[in-house]
């Protein structure tokens, strides 16, 4: 068995607002659907509510706060499952039903375990 | 051997370390103690026990899976069924779609042919270093993303199927690609024997049998294509009586098997290897049958609408019908403006009907698409023969 972070990057949406509720209904069906192999997740606020942080000069320099996401792109990281399959085919199979991976895309990551 | 060992150890780096260590101990041995009398078997359970070598003192650092068991209660002698099984499983693993195109052409020539890297990397026009480097990340990401080693699904095997058969058709035509860069026949060759493997290996798929036609039946003209100072000679021009007559003979039969197979549902690979026995069978240029070539120019356009198969198509229309009627064919399709090959063929079939000037135009404007060297040389050959 192997763990993967299905990273979602999608439009940069609300979850919580009235608009998305079709789309975090689909989720709720994602997630019950496939509570088997969810080992964790979160979905993110928008990135407006973003803060990016820096330590200029290395450790314990200035730290330097800015408003917004780390990369500007028109589809953002909205939210990531922790997941776990037999090997990458089944993880595909699993976050090809992640609502994201068709408005936007999802990044699979094999999680390190050390 | 490999194959089956990267099916029982699960790692690839595993199973080629101990297929290498027991290609040196079988040097260090054999002409001490006189060749075995199975040297197969020999080397199988030689790298099998260096393989549990290997795994135990992997499993002594760390707290890893202990799978070295397996491996010591397999039998010696593993069952043809079971090799073909392996190597197919490899095929799948080497061609999987989460890997580049790059890293897929790079691990089927050294772990499906077996190519050293040095000479992969002289294939592949790249360093031994650069490709060292390709291979070490392509076998992590198998490793540490889970890549799996297995036949997939029936339901997802044609898809599969199609990736694998494009990688190997990549390679092959990456061998004869012309023009500025060197043609390298050893990559034709790799590229018909994985095709080979692959109909060895699946039978029924009336695909793969369509793919290996193609690269013999294209591979047959090999030696004629260019002349001796290199510029490219058309199909037209070539001598037959050189043309590889085995390689066709073993093509035209596959595409046979292949239509019969397939029936109305025949796929890329199977309609151009039956394009290219039309070709290839014809004893000359002029007893080329343009009927059957367009039926299945018309077939192909159904599945892969691509200009080029349209470009290919009104060809053949001019050749059957005449060069008005392929002209007419060919100023039908659009969006070919910054296609040389397009101004090209219509500078030939508006030469054809004496149309001296529109032809010259339309040389120059080929030559404006600044096409690779080989074509740009041959179509100026022909602006000039034109005038």
């Amino acid at each position: 068995m192997t763990q993967y972070a299905a990273l979602i990057y999608s439009h940069d949406g609300d979850w919580t607002s009235p608009e998305e509720a079709e789309t975090t209904k689909m989720y709720a069906e994602f997630s019950e659907n496939q509570a088997a192999s969810i080992r964790g997740g979160a979905a993110l606020h928008p990135t407006s509510t973003a803060t990016v942080v820096k330590v200029e000069g290395g450790r314990g320099g200035d730290v330097l706060t800015t408003d917004g996401p780390f990369v500007e792109a028109r589809e953002v990281l909205s939210g990531f499952y922790l997941i776990e399959a037999d090997d990458l085919d089944s993880a595909v199979a699993i976050a090809a039903q992640i609502p994201g991976a068709w408005d936007g895309g999802v990044e699979l990551r094999p999680v390190i375990q050390f | 051997m490999l194959a089956t060992l990267i099916r029982t150890t699960g790692s690839m780096t595993v199973a080629e370390d101990a297929v290498q260590e027991a290609a040196i101990s079988a040097l260090e041995h054999w002409p001490r103690d006189g060749v075995p009398d199975n040297p197969r078997a020999w080397l199988t359970t030689v790298a099998r026990r260096k393989a549990v070598d290997a795994i135990r003192r992997e499993a002594a650092r760390g707290d890893k899976e202990v799978r070295a068991m397996d491996l010591t209660n397999d039998p010696g002698d593993v069952p043809d069924s079971v090799v073909r099984d392996d190597e197919l499983r490899l095929v799948f693993t080497c061609c999987h779609p989460a890997l580049s195109l790059a890293n897929q052409t790079t691990l089927s020539l050294t772990t499906l042919c077996g190519l050293s890297v040095a000479d992969t990397a002289r294939l592949m026009l790249t360093t031994e270093g650069a490709m060292a480097r390709r291979l070490t990340r392509a076998k992590h990401k198998i490793a540490v993303a889970g890549i799996p080693y297995r036949i997939p699904p029936d339901a997802e095997l044609p898809e599969r199927l199609a990736a694998v058969a494009t990688t190997v058709y990549l390679l092959f035509t990456a061998g004869v690609a012309g023009g500025d860069e060197p043609v390298r026949p050893q990559l034709c060759d790799e590229a018909i024997r994985l095709g080979r493997l692959l109909v060895e290996l699946l039978p029924d798929e009336s695909s793969l049998q369509g793919l290996l036609a193609l690269m013999l039946l294209n591979d047959a003209r090999r030696e004629t294509r260019t002349n001796s100072a290199g510029e490219l000679v058309l199909l037209a021009d070539q001598d037959r009586s050189q043309w590889d007559a085995t390689r066709i003979a073993e093509g035209a039969a596959l595409v046979d098997g292949a239509l019969r197979r397939s029936r109305h549902r025949a796929g890329r690979f199977e309609l151009e290897a039956a394009i290219a026995a039309c070709h290839a069978t014809a004893r000359t240029y002029d007893e080329t049958d343009w009927t059957d070539i367009i039926a299945l120019y018309d077939a192909l356009l159904r599945l892969t609408p691509t200009a080029v198969v349209r470009l290919n198509r009104a060809v053949a229309v001019g050749e059957r019908d005449g060069a008005a009627a392929g002209l007419d064919e060919l100023d039908q399709l659009s969006g070919l403006e910054r296609f040389h090959l397009w101004h090209a063929c219509r500078a030939e079939l508006l030469a054809r009907l004496g149309r001296i000037e529109q032809a010259a135009a339309a040389y120059e404007s080929a030559l404006a698409c600044t096409p690779p060297a080989a074509d740009r040389r041959h179509i100026e050959r022909r602006m000039a023969a034109s005038r």
